[in-house]
């Protein structure tokens, strides 16, 4: 036990910012995703290069945005264009590492929904935002991280609409659908860290957060998890707290 | 060279019931929020809005029931709501049509009306419900020849059958509206920071109707011209609207003012306080000038101006709305 104490958001945004490589171009959205990259960027991978669909290239935030769109991302940043420049040239060649996504509901398979909630979307139960650029995230980063809130509803055996195109329905199924390279790589939820198998492309188990056991996180999946070798989920060092809370997020925005 | 400055109300009465037309910004930044609210205002109906990742703007006019059909990609204000609130009522409600495409997918749209080509391939959406399924019927799309009639095709390339692209089709409006920071009388337009898809929405539509920030001399734009993004002669109408993106931000001119977010998406899902709403801040004022009193006037102004130094307010208070 560390004789100091965080919150869960700063566990998932120091988990999140470990998944980013020094030197990688990083594709990041609102929220923790923002929290992570920010962090990286200030610890480990101060080469790492933050872009923002919105149209900016390497930013070096110095505030939290509250958006994509925010001005704050213009912050040292090597370029300013449009989405188009960035979706175009950037995204569908292949030159992003690594991207942020979220949802509503997640598959096995990394398949999310931000859509809607119903059998049928033309009449859905509950509407989101929608994809904004998430589908395209999805689809063409060489990799993807996916945030989650871990509750047995949002874990479901089949989510209602695939926004978000992960492993599809395991196996080839995601080259054979027309997406060449990428696909999920790690889930950082509330309760867990959880990593896809290489054969079957199936979720498994890596971590449960402290305090929480391999059952528990199990028993709060909507599907079958895979909990074989699982441990436990390695807790923020003193400095990565105090970069968060100091120099990331001093605002208290995201961070409660 | 042209003057091409009309008013504010003069140019938002060019639009008709009906039109199709498309915002420029992106979520929290640069939307002509001012000419949003004299369409308002005016009562405009069943209007086909055409967006890849709006916020406010599109929410408020589908919520004073504007709209009738809507394609985009995303519908929030990001960290200050992660649901427009009218989008999702409207939907739930089915008191609007809408078509979901990706961020990439409209940009793609956008781009192939502004180079005057039919459809535009992209590697994006397989495997994706985007791609498979439709919110639009196709009786819907056949009906209406302001909607494509097919909402997106899969083909082989013609010259490695393995490669395969998803071909979209080109929107073209009769409107795009931009709000930039600069502008001159003739029509030439400065960008400053992102330039989101102005750029490309503005050039697939009929009459492009810009609201600056400020009105410059020619001369001072001409003196950076790779810094100008839009032909000049592709610009009909230029308005001169000071803080015309409020509630939103204009990079290097002012911040989101996070309070009037707060005020709007506190009240958004309920009929009453919606209401309320429209009426103090839309309905009640007469123009932008007494807008920008009823929110606070200038000492609410002064408090959201964008440092030099960042394009910012750097001590901007801001909280998460929950």
């Amino acid at each position: 036990m560390a004789d100091y104490s965080y919150t869960l958001t700063e566990l998932m945004a120091v988990t999140a910012a470990r998944e980013i490589k020094d030197g990688e171009v990083v594709f990041a959205g609102t929220g923790l995703p923002m929290l992570g990259a920010m962090l990286a960027q200030r610890s480990h991978a101060p080469d790492c290069c933050i872009i923002f669909e919105a149209g900016t290239i390497a930013s070096q935030l110095a505030h939290l945005p509250m958006s994509v769109g925010d001005p704050r991302v213009m912050r040292g940043a090597a370029m300013a264009a449009g989405l188009s420049e960035v979706f175009s040239y950037v995204l569908q060649t292949g030159r992003v590492d690594v991207g942020f996504l979220s949802g509503a509901q997640i598959d096995r398979f990394g398949n999310i929904n931000s859509t809607s909630i119903g059998a049928d979307p033309r009449q859905p139960k509950v509407r989101f935002s929608g994809s904004g650029g998430a589908c395209d995230i999805a689809c063409l980063a060489q990799r993807t991280v996916i945030i989650a809130l871990h509750e047995k509803r949002r874990f479901p055996e089949k989510i209602d609409y695939v926004t978000s195109p992960g492993w599809l329905e395991g196996g080839d199924s995601r080259q054979k659908a027309g997406l060449r390279w990428g696909g999920p790589d790690v889930i950082v939820s509330t309760k867990a860290v959880m990593r896809f198998r290489a054969a079957t492309r199936a979720v498994y188990l890596a971590s449960y957060h402290p305090g929480l056991s391999a059952e528990a996180v199990a028993d709060d999946t909507g599907f079958a998890l895979d909990i074989e070798g699982a441990a436990e989920t390695p807790i923020p060092t003193q400095e990565e707290l105090r970069i968060l809370r100091e120099v990331v997020d001093p605002e208290r925005i995201f961070l409660k | 060279m042209a003057n091409k400055i009309i008013g504010l109300e003069e140019a938002a009465a060019l639009v008709p019931d009906g039109a199709t037309i498309s915002f420029g910004g992106f979520t929290t930044q640069r939307h002509p929020m001012a000419f949003i609210y004299e369409l308002i205002r005016l009562k405009r109906r069943d209007l086909y809005l055409f967006g890849h990742s709006p916020g406010g703007d599109l929410d408020i006019l589908i919520g004073a029931g504007c709209v009738k059909r809507v394609e985009l990609a995303y519908e929030a204000d990001e960290a200050f709501n992660t649901i427009g609130p009218r989008w999702r009522l409207a939907v739930q409600r089915g008191e609007i049509e809408w078509e979901d495409y990706s961020n990439f997918a409209m940009v793609t749209r956008f781009n192939a009306g502004a180079m005057g080509l039919p459809f535009m391939p992209i590697r994006s959406l397989f495997g994706s419900d985007v791609l498979s399924r439709q919110a639009l019927s196709d009786e819907q799309r056949a009906a209406d020849s302001r909607t494509s009639p097919k909402k997106l095709h899969v083909m082989e390339s013609p010259f490695d059958p393995a490669d395969k692209v998803v071909l979209l089709p080109a929107i073209h409006t009769e409107f795009a509206v931009i709000h930039v920071q600069k502008a001159t009388a003739n029509g030439t337009v400065r960008f400053e920071g992102q330039s989101f898809a102005d750029v490309q929405q503005a050039l697939c539509a009929d009459t492009v109707i810009v609201t600056a920030e400020e009105i410059v001399e020619e001369a001072e734009l001409r003196r950076e011209p790779e810094r100008n993004l839009l032909p000049y002669f592709t610009v009909k109408h230029v308005c001169h609207v000071p803080f015309g993106s409020h509630p939103y931000a204009v990079f290097n001119y002012y911040d989101y003012d996070p309070r009037q977010l707060k005020t709007y998406h506190d009240g958004a899902e309920d009929e009453a306080a919606f209401q309320q709403y429209l009426d103090k801040f839309v309905y009640g004022v007469k123009n932008h000038a007494e807008y920008l009193e009823v929110i606070g006037g200038a000492e609410r102004l002064e408090g959201l101006k964008a440092d030099p130094a960042f394009g910012y307010s750097p001590d901007l208070k801001r909280r998460r709305l929950e």
